[in-house]
């Protein structure tokens, strides 16, 4: 038993509905009771979609169990079938209903259908809504392809097989799903960048893909796991049975997607274009496409560099955005976690990389406090994140599901390729103060036109700076650490004690009386918005070294503590 | 409304119980119901926390169940913007099913570190699930149990909001009857107000009541867990929401007396319901007439904008939180709507009498739901409006049919005369949309 506020994965049945609604043709009976019908406001509100999921509920009730469930299953697999007349039929259960062992695919399987029938079994009391998202998808294609299966000991069929045949090469993306962060735009990109390189797409699937599209996976030379927390298992299986490479980078950033596309070409025996040649020291020809490699070597980026930056997301996102953080934009990634238990290891593997020990979790309280830890000036995680980080009053940008509304945006905005690079550099940068507009406000703090507190660009809300008092219960993104005149140091190597309440309130009283005019004084010379966090870290130090005051001099003391 | 108020028709003192009305009600009502089994879009009685515990910030709601539970009630609340929400998931896993009694173990540790977590709980509700109940885990032993060892620091009741056995708000009936063996016997008169109020609303009630001298005003659930009233021969109870059924039925065997009235939506409906009040309380006529009618001019002026919106639109109600038959009976005798049919998850005729006594004659009423043919029926009919619930709404805004949220209904505050031009503006304001945009 596990005590759970808030989760970031629903059950794995939710992630069988993922790819039941992002897919056309498809249906799924699901034995259920009432109240599980909430999983279809997922799709019809957070991705807004026109249609109802593809999802039959029997609805089973308390007076129904004394009966014969059996037979509801049976009625509501009939009707289902009848009125929506699917290509393919998925049968599963809830949590619910997989206590009562009604087994309801078993029963489907009895019943002749006429159609391909699915029986997902999910177990629902120790996995989540990826793995029942990677377990339907596999389960789906291994059923509508097991008429295709080669005989044992046919040879793998060459991946440069286009070239025999005349044709242009083609791949299928697998992976791109509802629900999942940006797929739609995902997708369109990666098709205009294979288009580019004369590669053709065979199938997308599951979204957008009918069950006639995945009878033609095995049509394409190599498949691309766009997304492995859906697609892993499959392509897996698809390379063992049918002999069809994988191509497993992940077009997140500059450098993987030029990756991506160096990885596909020798896959399928293409000859690597000029463009995408490596130069030693330098971004490829092609990677100058997207627009991140110049904005991040401009002026204006200097400030980016060496900010603090707290990942959290599904293994796929965090995993690309701690690269991208800390090869393309000069970050410094101070914590790299996720919630995919299934990807663990790859996490794991990207933190060490960086000297860091991945964080893999479910608890979001366990990530708010690692990211107060980290003195984080930057956060990149869920929308879970994003609420953490407003408590913390720290910037942050969406990087992954589990979704809102807001990440279902209207215009286009792809993760992944040349174009996705772009909307990366925005979305992650927007939130912080910009360099110049952070210059001149250390430069014109003295004047009277300016309000401490006061930003340009934000518009959601004034942060609590004046008094340097923490930032807790603002709206507001925090500052970004001091100009080259500012004992910065000081900010570099916070690590804030999170206030607690009432015993909080008691230190803090004890703290501030030691602090004597001249020292508040040199404090507030400093710019707002780091001056909380000079005053956090300067009070650390006299508490570790036990001062009795902390006039100027202790200050001056702390920074040259603090800068080593 | 134009009659004296002793001479509203769907009032009058009743002897408890209250006798359900006998075959066809005079002069009005609604015509045959039809009764469905089938599909079912509706949340369970889980979904009912997101508001009871906003209305006991001293009370846990602790959700013994699955992921499924977890993921429902953060998905139906958008609990995202809580720093710790005061409700929770036990979530058992592969070794609790297979073992009772380590599940009970599993069950005190966890409160055990809750409470130690949130000292600030006075009341901790275990919530049954659709899992826990299938398992047969005994909350009920368990609550007794927790409440041996926290005697005196905190007190821990068990109620059902399983989907099995409770629709969306039955989870509040529930959660209310599992209070009412801890509600102190009195026979003190008193008036008490019965289902979550929002508490500007509450206020508003009280104060009117006090106007109308009727001073001894309590609530249930009331607004800290451990404030509760008493109950007993002088207590009179208003259902202030109408799906109170067996809270309702609670409270008569402890003595009280259940008042009949509509619920308090709409002008005409917060009147009648206070008259029930006022009748029960013997307060002269003049006086009631005197506090309540500049009330009613002022809440019809509200209204009066939006009853052009909606007047002649024809409403269709698919059921989710049983507040429909009251809501029809507003927009139709309020609103001027037409009502295609209303549906109902489930219909306690006793509780909602007086509300069907006012329903146009043959209305056609629905109980339960089997959501494919239902929304045939819709697509049949063409209604300018329709109430559904999320999953179903922005669907039927692609078939270009108009939709009202009905989970709003339950978040919004809109009992009251005061309430009564916000509760029409919530449906005008889809059909206001749709003429204001000029998209092709």
């Amino acid at each position: 038993m596990e005590l759970t506020l808030w989760t970031y994965e629903g059950p794995p049945h939710v992630g069988a509905m993922r790819i039941a609604t992002s897919m056309e043709g498809v249906h799924y009976v699901l034995h259920a009771p009432q109240g599980d019908t909430y999983a279809d406001l997922l799709f019809t509100m957070i991705e807004r979609r026109g249609l109802r999921p593809p999802v039959t509920y029997t609805t089973f009730q308390a007076r129904d169990l004394g009966g014969d469930t059996a037979e509801l299953v049976q009625r509501s697999i009939r009707q289902a079938v009848d009125r929506f007349q699917p290509d393919a039929l998925l049968v599963g259960e809830s949590c619910t209903a997989e206590l009562i062992q009604d087994q309801p695919g078993a029963l489907a399987a009895g019943m002749n259908l006429g159609v391909p029938m699915v029986n997902l079994e999910l177990p629902a009391y120790s996995k989540k809504e990826n793995w029942g998202a990677a377990e339907t998808f596999y389960q789906l294609v291994r059923t509508l392809l097991k008429p295709q299966l080669p005989a044992p000991g046919t040879p793998k069929p060459s991946p440069s097989r286009w070239r025999e045949k005349g044709r242009r090469p083609r791949v299928n993306l697998l992976g791109p799903s509802l629900l999942g962060f940006r797929c739609r735009d995902d997708v369109l990109e990666i098709t205009r960048l294979l288009a580019e390189h004369g590669i053709d797409v065979a199938v997308v699937a599951p979204l957008g893909g009918r069950p006639a599209d995945l009878e033609r996976i095995p049509t394409a030379d190599a498949n691309v796991c766009l997304y492995p927390e859906v697609a892993g298992p499959v392509c897996s299986w698809l390379e063992r049975s049918f002999g069809t490479p994988v191509v497993r980078t992940v077009p997140i950033g500059i450098g993987a997607t030029a990756a991506f596309l160096r990885e596909l070409h020798g896959v399928l025996d293409l000859a690597l274009p000029a463009e995408l040649q490596e130069v030693e020291g330098q971004p490829s020809e092609a990677e100058r496409r997207s627009r991140l490699p110049w904005y991040s070597k401009s002026v204006d980026s200097t400030y980016l560099t060496g900010k603090r930056v707290f990942i959290f997301a599904d293994a796929t996102h965090a995993i690309a955005a701690a690269r991208i953080a800390s090869r393309e934009l000069g970050f410094q990634v101070v914590g790299l976690g996720s919630y995919s238990r299934e990807q663990a290891r790859e996490v794991r593997a990207a933190a060490a990389e960086l000297g860091l020990e991945a964080l893999i979790t479910d608890d979001y309280l366990v990530v708010e406090k690692a990211m107060a830890e980290a003195a984080a000036e930057l956060v990149l995680g869920t929308q879970m994140e994003r609420h953490s980080a407003k408590r913390l009053g720290l910037p942050c940008a969406v990087i992954s599901a589990p979704l809102h509304v807001q990440d279902v945006p209207a215009r286009y905005s792809p993760q992944m390729g040349w174009e996705g690079a772009n909307v990366i550099f925005d979305s992650w940068v927007h939130p912080l103060m910009m360099g110049l507009e952070e210059h001149l406000i250390g430069m014109f703090r003295h004047d009277f036109e300016f309000v401490d507190g006061h930003r340009s660009h934000l518009g959601d809300g004034a942060p609590a700076a004046a008094s340097g008092a923490d930032h807790e219960g603002t709206t507001a993104p925090a500052p970004t650490p001091a100009p080259a005149t500012a004992p910065a140091a000081v900010v570099a190597t916070a690590s804030p004690a999170p206030g607690t309440t009432t015993a909080g309130a008691a230190v803090r009283e004890a703290l501030e009386s030691l602090w004597t005019a001249d020292g508040e004084a040199e404090l507030a010379k400093i710019p707002f918005f780091v001056r909380g966090k000079v005053r956090k870290n300067t009070e650390a130090f006299a508490r570790e070294r036990g001062l009795e005051r902390i006039d100027a001099e202790a200050l001056y003391d702390a920074k040259a503590h603090f800068s080593r | 409304m134009e009659a004296p108020y002793l001479a509203i028709p769907s009032m009058g003192v009743s002897a408890p119980p209250v006798q359900p009305p006998t075959g066809a009600i005079p002069g009005a009502g609604p015509g045959d119901i039809l009764k469905e089994s089938g599909q079912r879009e509706v949340f369970c009685g889980l979904t009912s926390i997101v508001w009871l515990h906003r209305r006991m910030p001293d009370a846990f709601f602790l959700v013994v169940g699955s992921r499924t539970c977890a993921h429902l009630i953060q998905s139906a609340a958008g609990v995202m913007i809580f720093a710790e929400p005061r409700f929770g998931t036990a979530i058992l896993g592969e070794r609790d099913l297979a073992g009772l009694a380590d599940a009970n173990e599993e069950l005190d540790r966890l409160v055990k570190d809750l409470l130690e977590r949130r000292p600030e709980i006075r009341t901790l509700f275990l919530v049954g699930s659709c899992p826990s109940e299938v398992i047969k885990l005994d909350l009920a032993k368990a609550a007794e149990r927790l409440n041996t060892q926290l005697v005196g620091r905190v007190r821990v009741l068990n109620y059902s909001g399983s989907g099995i056995e409770t629709t969306f708000t039955q989870g509040e009936d529930n959660a209310l009857l599992a209070m009412l063996p801890l509600l102190p016997s009195s026979d003190e008169e008193q008036l008490l107000i019965v289902g979550t109020l929002a508490d500007a609303v509450e206020d508003r009630f009280r104060l009117i009541f006090e106007r109308l001298g009727i001073t001894t005003v309590r609530s249930l659930p009331p607004r800290r867990s451990t404030d509760l009233p008493p109950v007993g021969k002088g207590t009179r109870v208003l259902l202030a929401q109408p799906f109170l059924s067996a809270t309702a039925r609670a409270l008569q065997h402890r003595g009280a007396t259940l008042l009949s009235a509509p619920y308090p939506f709409g002008v005409e409906g917060s009147r009648d319901w206070m008259a029930a009040a006022a009748q029960a309380f013997g307060v002269p006529a003049e006086r009631f007439n005197a506090v309540l009618d500049p009330l009613v001019e002022r809440g019809r002026r509200a209204l009066e904008p939006h009853r052009e919106v909606l007047a002649g639109k024809r409403l269709f109600l698919l059921p989710d939180s049983q507040m429909e038959i009251p809501l029809a009976r507003f927009l139709s005798r309020e609103c001027d709507m037409e009502l295609v049919e209303v549906g109902t998850p489930y219909l306690d005729r006793q509780l909602m009498a007086a509300d069907l006594a006012l329903l146009p004659p043959a209305t056609q009423l629905s109980e339960g739901q089997d959501v494919d043919l239902q929304l045939e029926r819709v697509r049949a009919a063409r209604p300018d409006l329709v109430l559904c619930g999320l999953g179903l709404a922005n669907p039927l805004e692609a078939e270009g049919i108009a939709t009202k949220w009905s989970i709003e209904l339950v978040f919004s505050p809109i009992h009251g005369c005061d309430q009564a031009g916000e509760l029409a503006e919530l449906f005008a304001r889809p059909l206001r949309r749709r003429a204001v945009l000029q998209l092709s």
